[in-house]
């Protein structure tokens, strides 16, 4: 009898999660939680001030203080040739300032004690002497005749433009223009935002000199890409390199870079021969790691006057930071921003972008997105908005008129990217029932009777997930596969390790689903490991949702290699030839004869024990992923708000998720991916606000000033699936974790743009803080939010 | 519970000034020399190993470190340890006993209330002060006493539900 897969938990059971058995009890291993014996505390000092020549450093005060074991300026990293990095993007970034600080936050020093607050204390004694410069906040300073030239350690920077980029056909677009009725436009800044996981940053380095091995345990979401970053970097073998990624208090893409925390403490290892913890406090956090966002967005779109979308001219302006250290496939400057506009049928596309050096930390990670695309849907679901409002067509009836059919899989978009499968439609339609769309303007009139603008917002979009194939897609170099490795013991039990790593995701929960599926043996027999690099197969780590993309393809994979030997053994076992052996789940059987078989871990005992002649005995074996495509998920998301005009302040009624991600491994998880996404586009949406004022400070530096919802203020959310399976992946999956922090924004603004509708009002930024709408309303103008803020 | 004296790892530098403290912890009594200035968060995490409590922010923003003190939650990464002296310190890891989890526990597991688990014990210790006085409270009252905890993941639905569910089942187990 074949086995009752949602019994084994396998695909499609809500298993309860293995990693919670310790997270409930406080059991958690995360890399604070770590003590090694002897270790050394490190504390940074960071730049207090945006842009500024360093004159002078005087360590001499720290070295005094009782406890202190170690001073780091620029100059010990220097005289290692360590002061720089590479960063992602084939720019240098300074690992501890050396000659200019470039932005507020930058690490000027480094104090290594044997307790935190002694460190503390020392840093505290650390007297830098600064020449302050003039600080640039924004990309439209930075390119003016007069602005400062911020990297100047660069040969080759004459100015502070980092790239130009284009993509898309230019004269067919030019042409569409020609032929249109309506041209809309709209100009907008998706500002920064920052990804902020509950757990800072942090390492501790511990270098054994009698071995000559240094291992790190590290917050990182890609721990082999950092192993062999370190081997570059610091120029030690790779083999006596062990990065350790343990548990992981979120990650959101913060945790994605080579961070100079991590450098620093190494070197400070490697000097001291003590291993050496550094915690980053959250102020460190906000200030000094990867930003998301930042990017002006400038359009418009060719319209025909019956709704039929004819071009789209997209020209980006981004704001980097000081150094270009975005993580994202090479070949693309700005991501895969040119993924806008994916879902719709348009014929012709051009996208043009800059960007520009500022004096702000280093940006462009991918906030809980896959590279730019969170800006991309944002700007393609407010252009939709204005362009239908410019033709006086309804919301849903425009997307209708030009979202990608059914039929016309797989779909060529205007960018050039290939999508396979979806049923944009219905998904629309079921969003649009489900949140009482037909009745919606009626009910928006009577509120206006009663003084409260009522609003409803959609936004609709497929995104590129996975970040594979490795022909297209790369990180300096290395291709974007992934990778597991399954052993199955002679008891039929399993452990499983793969090349990504989980951040809260519960892959300890989901890749033994998948396991269990393929192979029948119950996903309590398997154990899954990862995030160590002398024991995980090589893999590209955990962000832009293509864990599920790549890494459980790569599961699938291994465990069908495993069962492809296991059916040989079967075979053996049975004493019938292989031709004549049938599986279901859990089990090989005779042809013909469904009750002589034997179990998987039958097979399993007998690649042990057993094995016939010429075999080799043992059952394990790994697999390298190299998805075809990226994975294309959709997603309709609705809201609908209510304004209250005396104030500006908006609530959200109701929220309705309609997401097709493919095939779901476990339906209660990847709901809570959906409700998590949906809470952080809320937050960039309400009220996660960081910026920068005239001087370069940060405003937004702690969580009193950098608002995060809490349980009080995040909407309840409503969702409904639909599944079109993925035809090029092994188990149908698409992905999902981030689907709804990129489609989510815009339903939010878009709600509270049709709410303000009556006023002519086309645009306020990000985030909708309750001034910002009631400027809008009281002003009936568009309302910017780009920096610099004015100074107090 | 007898009282125990130890020292803190590492030892306070030599000159530095400790200060003399008793603290029951998880029922039983600890008897510390510390430093005055040391955070409560430290005090649990460094100097009693209980790595269950987490740091999130620094400023009271985050409620990641958030203790029972005297049944009270208090964020510990801004109460100093000395404040403390002659109180009950109640954490994550008191919840359960070997055998058997807090209803609490149980619910986040069952409702899925939790992603990267770095929230949870703080989250927890906020439910249970709650429960404690109020056992029948409405989704409300459960998102207002659980506000000064921030949550990155789950996008709290579900952790308001694992508070709902444990309310019911410390109820069934009163009754």
């Amino acid at each position: 009898m074949a086995l009752d897969e949602l019994k084994i938990g396998g695909m499609g059971a809500s298993r309860r999660r293995v990693e919670d058995n310790r997270f409930i009890r406080g059991k958690g291993r995360y890399v604070d939680d770590i003590v090694l014996p002897g270790m050394l505390h490190m504390e940074i000092l960071r730049s207090p001030v945006a842009h500024a020549r360093i004159k002078s450093i005087d360590t001499s005060a720290a070295w005094e203080v009782p406890g202190v074991r170690l001073v780091i300026t620029g100059d010990t990293m220097a005289s290692r040739n360590l002061a720089w990095m590479p960063t992602l993007s084939y720019d240098t970034q300074a690992v501890m300032a050396t000659d200019k600080v470039r932005f507020q936050g930058q690490e000027v020093a480094a104090v290594i004690a044997d307790d935190p607050y002694i460190a503390k204390d020392a840093c505290s004694k650390i007297v830098v002497e600064y020449e302050q410069l003039p600080p640039i906040v924004n990309p439209f300073q930075a390119q003016s005749p007069d602005a400062p030239l911020i990297r100047d350690d660069k040969e080759t920077q004459t100015s502070n433009k980092i790239f130009d980029w284009e993509i898309g056909d230019k004269a067919a677009t030019d042409r569409a223009f020609e032929e249109a009725d309506v041209v809309s436009k709209l100009e907008l800044h998706y500002p920064r935002s920052h990804p902020s996981p509950l757990e800072t940053c942090g390492s501790i380095a511990d270098y054994d000199r009698a071995t000559g091995k240094l291992t790190v345990y590290m917050t990182t979401q890609a721990p082999h890409i950092i192993r062999a970053a370190v081997a570059m970097v610091a120029e030690l073998p790779e083999q006596m390199i062990r990065i350790v990624s343990p548990d992981l208090g979120g990650g959101f893409g913060n945790k994605v870079p080579v961070y100079p925390g991590y450098v620093i403490s190494i070197l400070a290892s490697i000097l001291t021969e003590r291993p050496v913890k550094w915690i980053e406090d959250r102020s460190g956090n906000l200030i000094s790691t990867g930003f998301g966002r930042d990017v002006y967005l400038q359009g418009e779109m060719a319209l025909r006057k019956d709704g039929k979308i004819l071009g789209v001219r997209m020209h980006t302006i981004s704001d980097h930071g000081a150094f270009y250290a975005d993580a994202q496939p090479t070949k693309f400057k700005i991501g895969l921003m040119h993924s806008a506009f994916a879902a719709y049928d348009i014929p012709a596309a051009h996208l043009t972008s800059e960007g520009w050096y500022t004096n702000k930390a280093p940006g462009g990670v991918a906030y809980r997105c896959s590279f730019r695309v969170t800006e991309a849907m944002f700007f393609q679901e407010r252009m939709i908005h204005a362009a239908a409002n410019d033709l006086g067509m309804d919301q849903a009836e425009f997307r209708k008129v030009n979202l990608v059919k059914d039929d016309m899989f797989p779909y060529r978009t205007a960018f050039g990217f290939l999508t396979d499968s979806g049923q944009y439609g219905k998904c629309l339609d079921v969003a649009l029932e489900a949140i009482g769309y037909s009745t919606f303007k009626q009910e928006q009139e009577e509120a206006r009777k009663r003084g409260k603008l009522l609003g409803l917002g959609i936004s609709t979009m497929t995104e590129p997930l996975g970040a594979g194939n490795s022909r297209e897609y790369d990180i300096i170099g290395i291709k974007m596969f992934d990778s597991a490795e399954l052993r199955v013991h002679m008891t039929g039990k399993a452990i499983l390790r793969t090349g990504a790593k989980t951040q809260g995701q519960g892959h300890e929960t989901t890749w033994a689903q998948i396991v269990a599926h393929e192979l029948g043996i119950p996903a309590d027999d398997i154990v899954v490991e990862e995030g160590d690099t002398d024991t995980a197969p090589f893999g590209m780590g955990t962000y832009a949702s293509r864990s599920t993309p790549v890494a459980g393809a790569a599961v699938a994979m291994v465990s069908r290699k495993i069962r492809a030997k296991a059916r040989k053994i079967a075979a053996h076992l049975l004493e019938v030839s292989e031709e004549d052996i049938e599986w279901e789940l859990g089990r090989f059987y005779v042809r013909g004869n469904n009750e002589r078989g034997v179990t998987i871990q039958d097979c399993a005992l007998a690649a042990y024990s057993n094995v016939p002649d010429g075999m080799e005995p043992g059952l394990e074996n790994n697999a390298y992923y190299d998805p075809p495509n990226l994975t294309w998920p959709f997603a309709a998301y609705l809201c609908k708000v209510e304004i209250d005009p005396q104030t500006g302040v908006w609530d959200v009624l109701n929220f309705v998720a309609v997401d097709d991600c493919g095939v779901r491994i476990n339906p209660m998880i990847v709901e809570g991916q959906i409700m998590g996404g949906l809470t952080e586009a809320y937050a960039m949406a309400s009220m996660q606000y960081i910026t920068f004022d005239e001087e370069g400070n940060c405003i937004g530096s702690n969580f009193m000033d950098y608002l995060l919802p809490t349980s009080w203020e995040t909407p309840g959310f409503e969702l409904h699936e639909v599944v079109t399976p993925c035809p090029h992946h092994p188990i149908g999956a698409k992905g999902v974790g981030e689907c709804a922090t990129v489609g989510g924004p815009a339903a939010f603004v878009n709600a509270v743009m049709n709410a303000l509708e009556h006023t002519g009002v086309r645009n306020v930024d990000m985030p909708l803080m309750p001034n910002r709408v009631y400027e809008a309303l009281q002003t009936g103008q568009d309302v910017s939010g780009a920096p610099p803020v004015k100074g107090e | 519970m007898t009282s125990l004296y130890e020292e803190i790892p590492p030892a306070p530098a030599p000159g530095v000034p400790t200060t003399r403290v008793t603290i029951t912890v998880n029922g039983e009594k600890r008897t510390l020399d510390i430093e005055p200035r040391l955070l409560l968060s430290h005090l649990i995490r460094q100097g009693l190993q209980l790595t269950g409590t987490h740091m999130g922010c620094d400023t009271t923003g985050c409620g990641a470190c958030t203790v029972l003190l005297n049944g009270r939650p208090v964020k510990s990464c801004t109460v100093l340890a000395v404040q403390a002296n002659g109180r009950d310190v109640e954490t994550v890891e008191g919840l359960s006993s070997a055998q058997q989890l807090h209803p609490i526990q149980e619910g986040f597991k069952q409702e899925h209330g939790l992603q990267c688990g770095y929230c949870t014990p703080g989250m927890m210790m906020a439910a249970k002060a709650l429960l404690e006085r109020n056992p029948n409270p409405t989704e409300d009252e459960v998102r207002w006493a659980l506000s000064g905890n921030i949550c990155r993941c789950t996008g709290y639905q579900n952790i308001v539900k694992a508070v709902l569910w444990a309310a019911e089942k410390m109820r069934e187990q009163e009754g």
